[in-house]
C-alpha cells in the first residue's frame, strides 16, 4: 500500500464514527485507506452501515467523530457539490423531467462548460455505455438496465477520479446483473478511476473488487483481497458471511505457535490453525470449507469418523450432510468423479482435512 | 381486401364492435346512478340557470296577442290596459288552457312575483265561464283582483320580449340606449371593477398560498414521520373547524379593537389613535382567504413532493450543483405538477368565494359572488345573478384554457 511509501492513500477514513440518534453508533470505528485506481467493495449485511459510510464520503452525512481525507485533504467541511465525487444511486436517481442527454449534460452545465464541449462529452459518455441512440429519451422510457447505464454514464461524464456506487445493480435480474458487473469492471480498468462499491451480494463483491471490506456491527471485520477473504477469513463472522462454511464448536486445550488443540463437543480432540483464538480454556469456532473436506482413503492424518445423514445430488457435485465431531450439520462437497463411488445414508466414513484448512476463530 | 369473419360467419369488425358495445353499456350502467344524480342536481339546474340570463320566451309564446297588445301600453301612465288587451288575454289564455300551458307560465312568473302561480292556475276555470257579451275587462276584474292590479300588467310587459341582453349588459356596466349600447357613467359602474378586483385578489391569494404553502409542504414531505404527522394535523385543523367560526375568529383578531391591534398598541409599535385597519377592507379578505385556502395549496403540493425521493437532490449535488441549483433545476421542476394542481384549486375556489369576503371584506373587499348572492337572495333579480354567474364561469374557463396553454393541464397531478 502507498502508506508504506510514506504518502497518504487517496481516500482515508481515520477513526470515523457515526451516530444518527446520539444513542447508538451505526459506524463504530471505521478505518480504511483506498489507493488511487483501486476498486474497493464495502460488503456487509443489511443495516451494517455501508450506505452511511458512503454518504459520509459523498458529504450527505457528517461524521460524528473522525476525519475523512480525500487526496490528502480533510473533506469534513467541504460541501458535497465541491467534492467532485461521482455517485451512482441504487434507484439511479435520473432526473425524470430531463432527457437522457440533459441528465448527462447537467454536471457539465453546473460546471459552466460551453455547449459544444458539453455535447461532445455527453456523446462520448453515451457511446461509452453503448447508449448513443437514447440521448433524446426520458428516463421513464428506458428499461432498468438502460437506466443503470445512464446513471453510470452521468456519474462518469464529468471525469471524477472517485466514483461511489451504492448497490447499483440491486434492481436488475441475475443475467443483466452479471453483464453489468463485467461492464463496470471494464470501465473501471479502462478509465483508471477509483471506485467504492457497496453491495450485500458476496459473489458480486468477490468477482469485481480489488479489495473487500467486510462490514458488520459498524466495524470493518476484515479488509482483504477476495481470495484472501475466502481462503483466510480472520474471524467467524467473515468465515460465515463469505461462502459456505462448517462451524465446529470447541474449547482450546493447548496453543503451540500457530497450532491449537481443540476439544470438540463430543470430547474428541483435533489440531487446527490458530487464527483468532483467545487462549487456552477459551471457546473457539473451527471453520472448514465444505470443499476442503476429504473423505475415505484421502482423509489423511487429521481424520475422524463421520456418519452420513443426508445426500443431495447436484450434478457436478454431491452435497453430503454428516455428523462430525458431534455436529450434525457438517456439510461436505464431494466432486462427482463419475467413478460410481456412491455414499449411502447411515454409512460411516473417514473424514479429514489439512490442518491449515481448519481455522480456529473467535467463538 | 377480404373481410375476416368469425367462425359463425359474422364479420370480425362487427363482432368486436358488438362485444365492445356490451362492455361499454355495462360500464355505463355502473356509473348510471351517479350520472343521473349529477344530471338532475347539477347539469340541468346550472344550464337552466345560465339560460335564465337571456331567456325570456315563455311569456311571448304563451300570450302572443297580449304581449303584442301591451307594446303600446305605457306602464308609467298608471292606467290599466284597454279592453282590447283583455280580449287578447282572453284569446291567448283560451288557447293556452287547451294546451295546458297556462300553469307553466304561472310557475315561470311566480319566480318574479309570488301569487302568479295560483292566479294562472285559477284562471283556467274563470276563462271557461266568460261570455263574449260582457266586457272582458270587467269579467277578468271580477274573477280576480290581481287582473286589475298594475303590478300584474307591469310584470307581463316587463317579460314580453323573448330574449334579453339586458342582464349581460348590466353585468358589464353597459346599457341600451336608443343610440345603441354604451357604457354607464364612471360613477355608476360597479361590476367591471368588481370582476377585476375578484380576479386580481384571487391571484394574490393564490400567490400568497403558494409562497406560504410551499415550504410547509416541503417540511411535511421531508420531516421524520412523527413530526410531519403532527404538522399535518395542524394543516388539517382548519378543516375541522367551521368556516364561519374561523372567519369570525379573524374578525376578533383583526378588528380595530381586536387582539392584534391591542398587542401592537401595548408594545408601542402603534399609537392608540393610529390603530391599523386590518379588516373590513381588501387586506382583511386577503388575510382570511389566504388562511382558509392554504390547505388546498399545501395538500396537492405535499402529495407530489412526497413522491420525490431525496436521492434526486443528492444526485444533483453529487454532480456538482449548489443547493440552490439542485433545488431550482431538479426539485422545483418536479413539483410543478403540484403547484399547478394547488394553484388551480386555490384560484377557482377563491374566485367563487362568498362567505369570507362577505364577513371580513367590508365594501372594498367583497367579490363578485357577493353580488350574485345579493341578486339571488335580496333583489331577486335572478337573470342578473345568472348573467354575472355566466360571466364568472366564462372567465374561469378562459383562464383555465390559458393555463392549459402555458402549463399544460395534463401536468397537473395530485400525487
Ligand atoms: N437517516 C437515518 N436516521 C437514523 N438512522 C439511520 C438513518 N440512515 C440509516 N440509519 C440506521 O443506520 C444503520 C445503518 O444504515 P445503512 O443505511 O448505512 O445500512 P446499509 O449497510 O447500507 O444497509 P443496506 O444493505 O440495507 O442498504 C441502520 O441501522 C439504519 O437503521
Ligand atoms: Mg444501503
Amino acid at each position: 500500500m502507498s502508506q508504506s511509501q510514506g504518502t497518504q492513500p487517496f481516500v482515508l477514513f481515520d477513526n470515523v464514527q457515526k451516530s444518527y440518534d446520539g444513542i447508538t453508533l451505526v459506524v463504530k470505528s471505521f478505518n480504511l485507506g483506498i489507493d488511487k485506481g483501486e476498486f474497493i467493495t464495502l460488503l456487509g449485511p443489511s443495516g451494517s452501515g455501508k450506505t452511511t459510510c458512503l454518504m459520509m464520503l459523498a458529504g450527505f452525512e457528517t461524521a460524528t467523530h473522525g476525519d475523512i481525507f480525500l487526496d490528502g485533504r480533510s473533506i469534513n467541511n467541504i460541501p458535497p457539490h465541491k467534492r467532485g465525487i461521482g455517485m451512482v444511486f441504487q434507484n439511479y436517481a435520473l432526473f425524470p423531467h430531463m432527457t437522457v442527454a440533459e441528465n448527462l449534460a447537467f454536471p457539465l452545465e453546473v460546471r459552466g462548460m460551453s455547449k459544444s464541449e458539453r455535447e461532445d462529452k455527453v456523446r462520448k459518455a453515451l457511446d461509452m455505455v453503448q447508449m448513443g441512440k437514447f440521448g433524446g429519451r426520458r428516463p421513464a422510457q428506458l428499461s432498468g438496465g438502460q437506466q443503470q447505464r445512464i446513471a453510470l454514464a452521468r456519474a462518469l461524464v464529468f471525469e471524477p477520479s472517485l466514483v461511489l456506487m451504492d448497490e447499483p445493480l440491486g434492481a436488475l435480474d441475475k443475467q443483466l446483473r452479471e453483464h453489468m458487473q463485467f461492464e463496470i469492471k471494464h470501465l473501471h480498468e479502462h478509465l483508471g478511476i477509483t471506485v467504492v462499491y457497496v453491495t450485500h451480494d458476496q459473489s458480486e463483491a468477490l468477482t469485481m473488487s480489488d479489495r473487500i471490506a467486510v462490514f458488520n456491527d459498524g466495524i470493518v471485520q476484515q479488509l482483504a483481497k477476495p481470495a484472501d477473504l475466502y481462503e483466510r477469513p480472520s474471524n467467524s463472522f467473515v468465515a460465515q458471511f463469505i461462502g459456505e462454511n462448517n462451524k465446529l464448536k470447541g474449547i482450546v486445550k493447548d496453543l503451540k505457535g500457530d497450532t491449537a488443540l481443540v476439544e470438540f463437543t463430543n470430547g474428541q480432540q483435533a489440531e487446527a490453525l490458530a487464527v483468532n483464538c483467545e487462549g487456552v480454556g477459551k471457546p473457539t469456532l473451527c471453520s472448514i470449507r465444505p470443499e476442503r473436506v476429504r473423505i475415505g482413503s484421502q482423509a489423511g492424518m487429521y481424520a475422524t469418523e463421520g456418519k452420513v445423514i443426508e445426500l443431495i445430488y447436484l450434478g457436478d457435485h454431491i452435497r453430503c450432510r454428516m455428523s462430525v465431531y458431534g455436529d450434525d450439520s457438517f456439510i461436505v462437497k464431494i466432486p462427482n468423479a463419475g467413478d460410481g463411488t456412491m455414499l449411502s445414508v447411515g454409512q460411516t466414513i473417514r473424514v479429514g482435512w489439512d490442518k491449515n484448512d481448519c481455522r480456529a476463530l473467535d467463538a | 381486401m377480404e373481410q375476416i369473419q368469425t367462425l359463425n360467419g359474422v364479420p370480425l369488425k362487427k363482432q368486436i364492435a358488438r362485444a365492445l358495445f356490451k362492455q361499454k353499456m355495462r360500464a355505463l350502467l355502473l356509473i348510471a346512478p351517479l350520472l343521473i344524480f349529477i344530471l338532475i342536481t347539477f347539469v340541468i339546474p346550472i344550464t337552466d340557470m345560465l339560460l335564465r340570463s337571456i331567456d325570456n320566451s315563455i311569456v311571448s309564446e304563451t300570450l302572443p296577442q297580449t304581449t303584442a297588445s301591451l307594446e303600446t301600453w305605457d306602464p308609467k301612465a298608471a292606467q290599466l290596459p284597454d279592453e282590447a288587451t283583455y280580449l287578447a288575454l282572453y284569446n291567448d289564455l283560451k288557447l293556452a288552457i287547451e294546451q295546458k300551458n297556462h300553469t307553466k307560465l304561472g310557475t315561470r312568473l311566480n319566480y318574479e312575483s309570488s301569487g302568479m302561480s295560483s292566479l294562472f292556475r285559477k284562471v283556467g276555470k274563470d276563462v271557461s265561464k266568460m261570455q263574449a257579451s260582457v266586457s272582458y275587462k270587467e269579467q277578468f276584474l271580477a274573477a280576480d283582483k290581481a287582473w286589475g292590479d298594475l303590478k300584474t300588467w307591469n310584470l307581463l310587459k316587463l317579460y314580453s320580449p323573448e330574449y334579453t341582453t339586458g342582464y349581460f349588459l348590466a353585468a358589464l356596466d353597459m346599457k341600451k340606449t336608443p343610440d345603441g349600447i354604451e357604457m354607464l357613467p364612471e360613477s355608476d359602474r360597479i361590476y367591471l371593477n368588481l370582476f377585476a378586483r375578484t380576479i386580481f385578489m384571487s391571484i394574490v391569494i393564490t400567490a400568497l398560498c403558494l409562497l406560504l404553502g410551499y415550504p410547509i409542504a416541503w417540511l411535511l414531505a421531508n420531516l421524520p414521520m412523527r413530526t410531519s404527522n403532527l404538522l399535518m394535523i395542524l394543516v388539517l385543523l382548519p378543516f375541522w373547524t367551521s368556516l364561519l367560526v374561523r372567519t369570525s375568529a379573524w374578525k376578533v383578531l383583526l378588528q380595530q379593537q381586536g387582539v392584534i391591534n391591542d398587542i401592537l398598541v401595548w408594545l408601542g409599535v402603534i399609537t392608540n389613535a393610529g390603530r391599523l385597519e386590518l379588516i373590513n377592507n381588501q387586506l382583511g379578505t386577503l388575510i382570511a382567504m389566504t388562511h382558509i385556502l392554504l390547505p388546498f395549496m399545501i395538500l396537492p403540493l405535499y402529495s407530489v413532493m412526497r413522491t420525490i425521493p431525496p436521492s434526486y437532490m443528492r444526485a444533483a449535488k453529487s454532480l456538482g450543483a449548489t443547493d440552490w441549483t439542485a433545488f431550482w433545476r431538479v426539485y422545483f421542476p418536479q413539483t410543478i405538477a403540484g403547484i399547478g394542481a394547488g394553484a388551480i384549486l386555490t384560484f377557482i375556489l377563491a374566485i367563487g368565494y362568498y362567505i369570507t369576503p362577505e364577513l371580513v371584506g367590508g365594501t372594498q373587499g367583497t367579490f363578485i359572488s357577493n353580488r350574485i348572492a345579493y341578486h339571488i337572495s335580496s333583489s331577486l333579480n335572478w337573470g342578473m345573478a345568472a348573467a354575472l354567474g355566466t360571466i364568472l364561469l366564462t372567465l374561469v374557463l378562459v383562464l383555465y384554457w390559458v393555463y392549459d396553454r402555458i402549463v399544460g393541464i395534463d401536468k397537473v397531478k395530485l400525487g
